[in-house]
């Protein structure tokens, strides 16, 4: 930003200002002129070299050029053939090849200049001072709000649904109802989507995760005196390593679509009845989704009620336990009676799951009640007992 | 709506023609004659509607007095007021609803702006049936969420004037309308790896899709989700690796439908 303002006509200002550019962040020239961040673009992007010239502003003006191809090749020739044809081409006939690229190859170098921003810019907002730059641009709501009524305006980011350019068009992620959605106007529609790619919408929220999500609610007070959660049970700081007040506040109760006809509510199972509940669902209380907690309690539960019969059900596929081993090192907090667990010996996970494909649904969907609600209980008295999320998978 | 001031002289054009064909109103459907001027349709409305009898000659053509241009005016919005009024009736009409779905399927009511609903048509709705509360909203059968209209010229119209039973309705008549829903959905990733958080929540949601699932099935109902192997192309599975990391999501679905 800062070296980008010393020329105010510079390529990435101009670009940046274009009609249906408003996505995007000015790549400060620090950022481009580093090698490291441009590792392997070069494969990527056609007429590189000219492209990245263009994005820099720098003078194509012969001796220079040469100059720098030469310190760029010293770099890069260790294994592109390719480039070391190119190169004695290059040197051969400079001149007629300005030449050339001045009649006919300005376009293409300036879609080339254009993909090698955009695949710049994809490493860029990621990067500490990009994101900053994202956050004032997403304060400033430039990037829009969910259409989605029940998010009630949150503000969205431009994600790309894929990290490979070509594929896909920029689209909004909302935090509100962890969703995607097109742009409103048509002109994003010509925006690469890898340009924003997969993984700044959600490094975006967990680099801020002071950062309100939710939109204006028009009446304040219908989520907060929500009864469920000011009465029945205490809601954690934060769940799965987010406050539970930014985890998905467009969805859940009060905030799914209930279809009625001339005010009755339209059945399940009705042929058209409602199928997509569970697509805007939350859990009223967010310790439900503490699934270490929930699995562990259920193996409590069952070795109280069955004394030292052997553990037979838990709410949990035995494949999501074998994820949240992997993902709960994230730090989230644990607050299990671990002894419980360790006593009975939780069985392996193979074993376990052949056991759980034998049980009938309803066992388990009726155990699972109880179980949480005992849960609940056990986390007040316990208090935290932090960090024992692997202990839980380690236990098998 | 400025229209109006300028062809005073012109009332041989019909009321309903100008209304329907005017900008803004493209979610409007004309309404017989007929239904009109039937007054049994038109209960109750003369307390909503200011002017009620001169709405009325206006809407049917056959108003021909001469009054002043504010008048004029007010009379022209009672006009419109009305007009939405029957309308929101007329549409849940058998007439109306063909009418209605023929739009529908033109497309005429716009697009689900979901990415992974792909581009399903919509249908206008309001959130009340009571004027002057809400503003008409926009409802995709296949993720049955509601949508605020793109336009801002038709996100100031009310949402009365389509009211809340009429969407569900088509669909109850026309159930083969009816799109597939979807399993598939957007996973936020960073860096391709799932974040814990919104992962968590999904499991969650997907246990209470294969509750209904198993619900439905129980009554031997269909359950309406298309195929598991439709979704092969899936939104979310965009690494380098395209095919290993199908893999991988395919297995974890599978897990998860046959244990939950």
């Amino acid at each position: 930003m800062s070296s980008s303002s010393q020329t105010p006509e510079s390529w990435i200002s101009a670009f940046c200002s274009l009609v249906g550019h408003e996505y995007f962040a000015e790549v400060s020239e620090d950022f481009v002129e580093d090698d490291f961040n441009l590792t392997g673009l070069q494969s990527q992007v056609p007429m590189y070299k000219e492209a990245l010239e263009m994005i820099l502003d720098v003078e194509p003006e012969d001796g220079t050029e040469d100059e720098e191809e030469e310190e760029e090749e010293e770099e890069e020739d260790d294994d592109d053939m390719q480039q070391d044809g190119d190169r004695s081409y290059r040197r051969a006939d400079a001149a007629e090849r300005r030449h050339l690229r001045m009649a006919s190859d300005l376009s293409v170098i300036e879609s080339s200049a254009e993909m090698l921003y955009g695949l710049i810019h994809q490493r860029f907002i990621t990067s500490r001072q990009g994101i900053q730059q994202m956050a004032e641009k997403y304060e400033l709501g430039h990037f829009g709000h969910c259409p989605r009524v029940y998010c009630h305006g949150a503000k969205v980011l431009p994600v790309g649904c894929s990290d490979i350019p070509g594929q896909e068009t920029v689209k909004l992620f909302c935090p509100s109802c962890l969703d995607v959605y097109t742009p409103p106007n048509s002109r994003f529609q010509t925006v690469d989507g890898a340009f924003f790619g997969t993984t700044f919408g959600c490094l975006f929220f967990m680099t801020f995760p002071e950062l309100e999500v939710g939109g204006q609610k028009p009446s304040s007070s219908a989520q907060t005196t929500d009864p469920l959660v000011s009465g029945q049970s205490p809601q954690p700081e934060s769940i799965n390593g987010i406050a539970p007040k930014n985890l998905a506040p467009g969805l859940g109760q009060g905030n799914i679509y209930e279809p009625r006809i001339y005010g009755f509510r339209v059945s399940e199972f009705a042929k058209t009845g409602p199928r997509m509940k569970w697509l805007r669902g939350r859990p009223t209380d967010v310790t439900e989704l503490d699934e270490c907690k929930v699995w562990t309690q259920s193996q409590a539960l069952h070795a109280a009620a069955e004394g030292l019969a052997p553990p037979d059900a838990a709410d949990l596929a035995d494949s999501e336990m074998a994820d949240d081993n992997v993902e709960a090192d994230e730090g989230e907090e644990e607050e299990e009676d671990m002894d419980v667990n360790d006593g009975e010996g939780a069985p392996s996970g193979t074993a376990q799951n052949a056991m759980f494909a034998s049980l009938p649904q309803q066992d388990v969907t009726a155990r699972r009640k109880p179980s949480r609600r005992r849960g609940h209980d056990v986390a007040l008295t316990n208090g935290e007992g932090g960090g024992t999320a692997l202990s839980v998978g380690g236990a098998g | 709506m400025d229209d109006y001031a300028s062809s005073d002289s012109e009332y041989t054009s019909y009321w309903r023609d100008w209304f329907i064909s005017s900008r803004g109103n493209e979610y409007f459907c004309e309404i017989d004659e007929d239904y009109l001027t039937d007054r049994f349709n038109l209960t109750g409305l003369n307390t909503e509607v200011q002017y009620y009898q001169y709405a009325l000659d206006l809407v049917t053509d056959v108003f021909d007095m001469e009054v002043d241009d504010d008048m004029r005016e007010q009379i022209e919005k009672a006009a419109r007021h009305l007009y939405g009024l029957v309308h929101a009736r007329y549409i849940v009409t058998t007439r109306g609803l063909a009418k209605m779905m023929e739009k529908y399927k033109q497309g005429v009511f716009g697009k689900c702006p979901r990415v992974i609903c792909e581009a399903q048509h919509l249908l206008p709705m309001g959130q009340h049936d009571v004027p002057n509360v809400s503003h008409v909203k926009l409802y995709c059968p296949k993720c049955e969420d509601i949508y605020n209209p793109k336009s801002s010229r038709h996100n100031s119209i009310d949402g009365a004037y389509f009211g809340t039973s009429f969407h569900n309705i088509l669909f109850q008549v026309y159930g083969t309308l009816m799109p597939q829903k979807t399993q598939r959905r957007y996973e936020p990733r960073i860096y391709g790896f799932r974040v814990h958080a919104s992962a968590a929540l999904m499991r969650w949601q997907e246990e209470r899709r294969e509750e209904l699932k198993d619900r439905l099935r129980q009554r031997g109902i269909e359950t309406g989700f298309e195929e598991e192997d439709d979704g092969d192309e899936d939104l979310e599975s965009e690494d380098d690796e395209v095919d290993d990391d199908q893999e991988g999501i395919d297995d974890m679905f599978e897990g998860q439908m046959q244990a939950v």
